[in-house]
C-alpha cells in the first residue's frame, strides 16, 4: 500500500516530530509514504472564521495536489495526522461544493473535489479501518490520559479507535480524563477573539488532565495540543502535550526522543 | 441591572466580566452538569431517539416550507374555535395589539405563564409604560422579576442565581410586589417555593387576565399546548376570565399526531423527565369553563427573513429545550447575559443575528461566541446543525452578502472592523496557494527562531496572555523530507 501524507501546514511548520512519527509508523507497517510537496492548507482556518470564499482555492489546490497521484493509482489514500483537517475535507468540502452550486457558480467545484473527499483518512482510522491494526507494536512507557478533540469525536466519529491503538502499547498506562468529551477551548480563531472563555476552557482541561496522574496528555490534533500545551506551560503544570503519532511511532529500540 | 438587554456590549466584552465571576461560575457549572447528565440518562432510555430526532426535524422542516398554509388553516381553527386571532409584524406591534387587548378588559394586573415570545418583544416593560403590571408565575422568572434582572437560561431562567441570593431577593423585594416573604425565610428548597407559592396565590385568584406562550400550535384543530413543571401554567390558562397568548409562528404543527414526537423529545432534552408534570392544551373557549375570551397574537419579528435564509432556516426547528445551552462549553463560562438576547447560548448565537439581524455590535459578535465543538448539534432534539449556520452567519458578518430583511432582499456590508482579518485572510489564502512563498516562510520563521519573543503583539497578545507560544522548529518538515529523502537517508 502507498499513501499521500497530507501533514497539514501546523504540523509541517510547527510540529516536523509529529510528520516523522506518521512517516516512521507508516514505513514499519508496510506503507510506503510520499509527501506531495506541493500540499499547504486545507483552508479550514478561512472557512472557520467566515472567509469561505477565500478557502474555495485552498480546497481546489487541495484537490489538484492530491488528486492526480490517486487517479493514477501512485496512492491508495491521503492520511493525515489531524482530525480537524479530515473533517474539513470529508464533511465541509461537500458542503462548499454544494454552496458554490447553489449561488449559481456551476458544479465544477464539487466536480474537483469530489475524488478527493472519501480517500481522505484521519490517521487513526486508516490505521484501525484500512489497515486493520490495533496493535502496531509500540512501546511507551508512561502514564497517558487522552483527550478525544472535538472534530475527531463528533465531526468524524472517531469513536474509541484512538483509545483501542493506545491500549495495546507496550508499557503505556491509560488514565481516564475526566470530562473528556468536553473542548479544550482551542477553536481556531476562537482562541483569539474570545480569548477569556478559551483560557478558562483550556485551564479546566488541564486541571482535569493533571487530575489522573499522568505525564502525558495525548489527542490526534495538535492544533489543540498548541493550546493545551501553551496553558500547561502557563500554569508549570508537570504534564507534556504529544500527538498519538509520536506515542505508536516509539519502539523499544528506537524510545520517542 | 436593567430588565432589557438593550445596548449590550460585544459578547467576549460581556464574557470578560463573567469568566471572573466566580460565583456565577460555580452556579452555572453545576447546574448545567447536573441537568447535562440527567439529559444522557433520559434520553438514552429510549432505542429510537435517532428516530425521533429525525422525525421531530422532518415535522418542522415540512411546516416551515408549508407554513402559509398550516398559518392560515390555524386561523380558521383558532377563529371556529371561539377565539380571535391577531397578526403582529414586529415587537411593538405585537406590544400595541396585548396592551389595547388587556385595556379592552379595564384591568391593570395580569398574570403570565412564562413565554419566550412575550420576553423577546419585551412585553413586560411595554405594559408597565402602560400602566399594566405584568405578574411572572413561573419560579424562576419570578426570581428575575423580583431581582430587577435579567433571565440568563431559556429553560431555568434564574440558573446564575444560587439559593441563599435567591432568599435574600424573596426577602427585599416580595413586600412591595404583593405577599411578602415569610418571617425568617431560609435558604431551603422547600422554604423558597412555599413563599413563592403564597405570593403567587393571590396573584392567580386576583387576575382577571392570562398572558402566555405557547410551545405548540396544533393547526388542525386550533388548539394551544403549553408544558410546564410548576402547575402555574395551568393556573394561569385556565382561571382569568380572558387569555391572552402570544406565539411566534413558527411553533406550529400540523397535527395532533406530530404532538407524539415532540412530547417525548422536549421534556427528555429540556428537564431530563419522561413528560411533563404538567401539560395543558386548550382550544378557543368553552361555556362557562375556563377563559370566556381567547386571543392569540401570532409574531413574526425576523422570522419570515429568517425563514428566507436556506441555511440559517433550520433555527426556526428550535423548540427551546435548552440542552445547547447545557452542554455548551462556552454558555458554561460565559453565562446567559453575555449573549444579549432571551436567547442565550448556542441557539441565541444563531438566532438572535437573525431575528435582529447583524448590525449591532452584540449581533455581530454571536456568531464567533463558539469554539464549534459541535457538543450543541449532537444534543439537539431537532437536529439543528448549530455550527454550520454559526460559520453562515460569520461569512455574513466578516463578508457581507445577501440577506432577507423586514421582507426585502438586501445586499449586507461587511461588518465594521474585519478589514484587517480580511486582508489576512487573503494573504494567507496567496501564501496557501503558492508552496514555494510558503516554504519561504517557514523557513524564515525557523532560522529567526532565537528571536521570536515570549509575548505577541497584535491579535496574538489574546494568546499570549494566558498561554505559551510553541517554539518554531529549527527545520519544517518539508525540508527534513527532501534533506533526507523522506527519512531514508539520514533519519535524523
Amino acid at each position: 500500500m502507498r499513501v499521500a501524507l497530507f501533514l497539514t501546514c501546523v504540523n509541517d511548520t510547527l510540529y516536523p516530530d509529529t510528520g516523522r512519527a506518521v512517516v516512521k509508523l507508516l514505513n514499519r507497517l508496510g506503507v510506503e509514504v510520499d509527501f506531495p510537496a506541493a500540499q499547504t492548507c486545507c483552508g479550514q482556518p478561512h472557512y472557520n472564521t467566515g472567509y469561505r470564499r477565500e478557502a474555495e482555492p485552498l480546497a481546489t489546490h487541495y484537490a489538484d495536489t492530491f488528486g492526480p497521484g490517486l487517479a493514477s493509482g501512485d496512492y491508495d489514500a491521503i492520511i493525515t495526522p489531524s482530525g480537524s483537517c479530515a473533517a474539513m475535507v470529508r464533511e465541509l468540502y461537500p458542503r462548499m461544493g454544494e454552496r458554490a452550486r447553489s449561488e449559481g457558480r456551476g458544479g465544477r467545484l464539487a466536480t474537483t473535489l469530489a475524488p478527493v473527499i472519501p480517500k481522505t483518512y484521519e490517521l487513526t482510522e486508516f490505521l484501525v479501518d484500512v489497515l486493520k491494526v490495533t496493535d502496531v507494536g509500540a512501546y511507551y512507557p508512561h502514564k497517558v490520559t487522552y483527550h478525544p478533540t472535538c472534530h475527531g469525536l463528533r465531526s468524524l466519529g472517531l469513536g474509541d479507535r484512538p483509545t483501542q491503538l493506545l491500549s495495546e502499547v507496550k508499557g503505556l498506562e491509560l488514565a481516564e480524563l475526566p470530562g473528556a468529551a468536553e473542548c479544550c477551548g482551542f477553536g481556531g480563531t476562537f482562541a483569539v477573539k474570545n480569548a477569556d472563555v478559551s483560557s478558562a476552557m483550556g485551564t479546566d482541561k488541564v486541571r482535569n488532565a493533571e487530575s489522573t496522574g499522568a505525564d502525558v496528555l495525548c489527542a490526534a490534533d495538535n492544533s489543540c495540543l498548541m493550546h493545551i500545551g501553551g496553558t500547561m506551560s502557563r500554569l508549570k503544570v508537570g504534564m507534556r502535550p504529544v500527538h498519538i503519532a509520536e506515542i505508536l511511532a516509539s519502539t523499544e529500540e528506537e524510545p520517542l526522543a | 441591572m436593567s430588565g432589557t438587554f438593550v445596548g449590550m456590549p460585544a459578547f467576549p466584552k460581556a464574557a470578560h466580566d463573567a469568566v471572573r465571576n466566580t460565583t456565577l461560575r460555580a452556579n452555572l457549572k453545576h447546574a448545567t452538569h447536573t441537568i447535562r447528565d440527567k439529559r444522557e440518562r433520559a434520553v438514552s432510555e429510549l432505542d429510537d431517539w435517532a428516530r425521533l430526532r429525525q422525525a421531530g426535524k422532518e415535522i418542522k422542516d415540512h411546516t416551515l416550507h408549508h407554513l402559509e398554509h398550516y398559518l392560515v388553516q390555524l386561523e380558521e381553527s383558532v377563529t371556529a374555535a371561539g377565539g380571535t386571532v391577531h397578526w403582529a409584524r414586529d415587537a411593538d406591534e405585537a406590544n400595541r395589539i396585548v396592551a389595547g387587548l388587556v385595556k379592552e378588559t379595564g384591568e391593570s394586573e395580569v398574570v403570565k405563564v412564562k413565554s419566550m415570545a412575550t420576553q423577546e418583544i419585551g412585553l413586560n416593560e411595554h405594559l408597565e409604560t402602560e400602566g399594566i403590571h405584568a405578574y411572572e408565575t413561573d419560579l424562576a422568572e419570578l426570581i428575575v422579576q423580583l431581582g430587577n434582572d435579567r433571565p440568563s437560561h431559556i429553560l431555568v431562567p434564574a440558573i446564575h442565581r444560587n439559593r441563599g441570593e435567591i432568599r435574600d431577593i424573596f426577602r427585599k423585594e416580595m413586600g412591595s410586589w404583593g405577599r411578602p416573604a415569610p418571617e425568617g425565610l431560609t435558604d431551603t428548597p422547600a422554604e423558597l417555593a412555599e413563599a413563592a407559592r403564597l405570593h403567587l396565590r393571590e396573584k392567580f385568584l386576583r387576575a382577571k387576565v392570562g398572558i402566555s406562550g405557547a410551545n405548540f400550535m396544533v393547526a388542525e384543530t386550533g388548539t394551544l399546548v403549553v408544558v410546564e413543571s410548576e402547575g402555574n401554567g395551568r393556573m394561569c390558562l385556565t382561571l382569568p376570565e380572558t387569555l391572552i397568548s402570544v406565539v411566534g409562528i413558527e411553533k406550529i404543527v400540523p397535527t395532533w399526531q406530530d404532538l407524539e414526537v415532540f412530547l417525548q423529545t422536549l421534556p427528555r432534552s429540556s428537564t431530563a423527565e419522561r413528560m411533563n408534570p404538567y401539560t395543558s392544551t386548550w382550544t378557543g373557549t368553552t361555556d362557562s369553563d375556563g377563559p370566556q375570551n381567547f386571543h392569540l397574537v401570532l409574531i413574526d419579528n425576523g422570522r419570515t427573513d429568517t425563514l428566507a435564509d436556506e441555511v440559517g432556516r433550520q433555527a426556526l426547528r428550535c423548540i427551546r429545550c435548552s440542552a445547547c445551552l447545557n452542554v455548551c462549553p462556552v454558555y458554561e463560562r460565559a453565562g446567559g447575559h453575555a449573549y444579549g438576547s432571551v436567547y442565550p447560548g448556542p441557539i441565541g448565537a444563531i438566532l438572535s443575528p437573525q431575528l435582529r439581524g447583524t448590525g449591532s455590535e452584540i449581533d455581530a459578535s454571536l456568531p464567533y461566541a463558539s469554539s464549534l465543538c459541535g457538543a450543541c448539534y449532537e444534543v439537539c432534539p431537532v437536529a439543528i446543525d448549530i455550527p454550520e449556520v454559526l460559520v453562515h452567519l460569520r461569512e455574513r458578518v466578516v463578508a457581507g452578502g445577501p440577506a432577507t430583511r423586514n421582507g426585502n432582499k438586501v445586499m449586507l456590508r461587511p461588518a465594521k472592523g474585519h478589514a484587517a482579518e480580511r486582508a489576512a485572510m487573503r494573504a494567507a489564502t496567496w501564501a496557501f496557494t503558492h508552496p514555494a512563498a510558503l516554504a519561504t516562510g517557514q523557513r524564515l520563521a525557523s532560522r529567526t527562531r532565537r528571536f521570536h519573543p515570549r509575548t505577541a503583539p497584535g491579535p496574538g497578545k489574546a494568546w499570549t496572555a494566558t498561554r505559551d507560544l510553541p517554539k518554531v522548529p529549527a527545520e519544517p518538515f518539508r525540508d527534513w523530507w527532501k534533506r533526507t529523502n523522506g527519512g531514508k537517508e539520514t533519519n535524523k
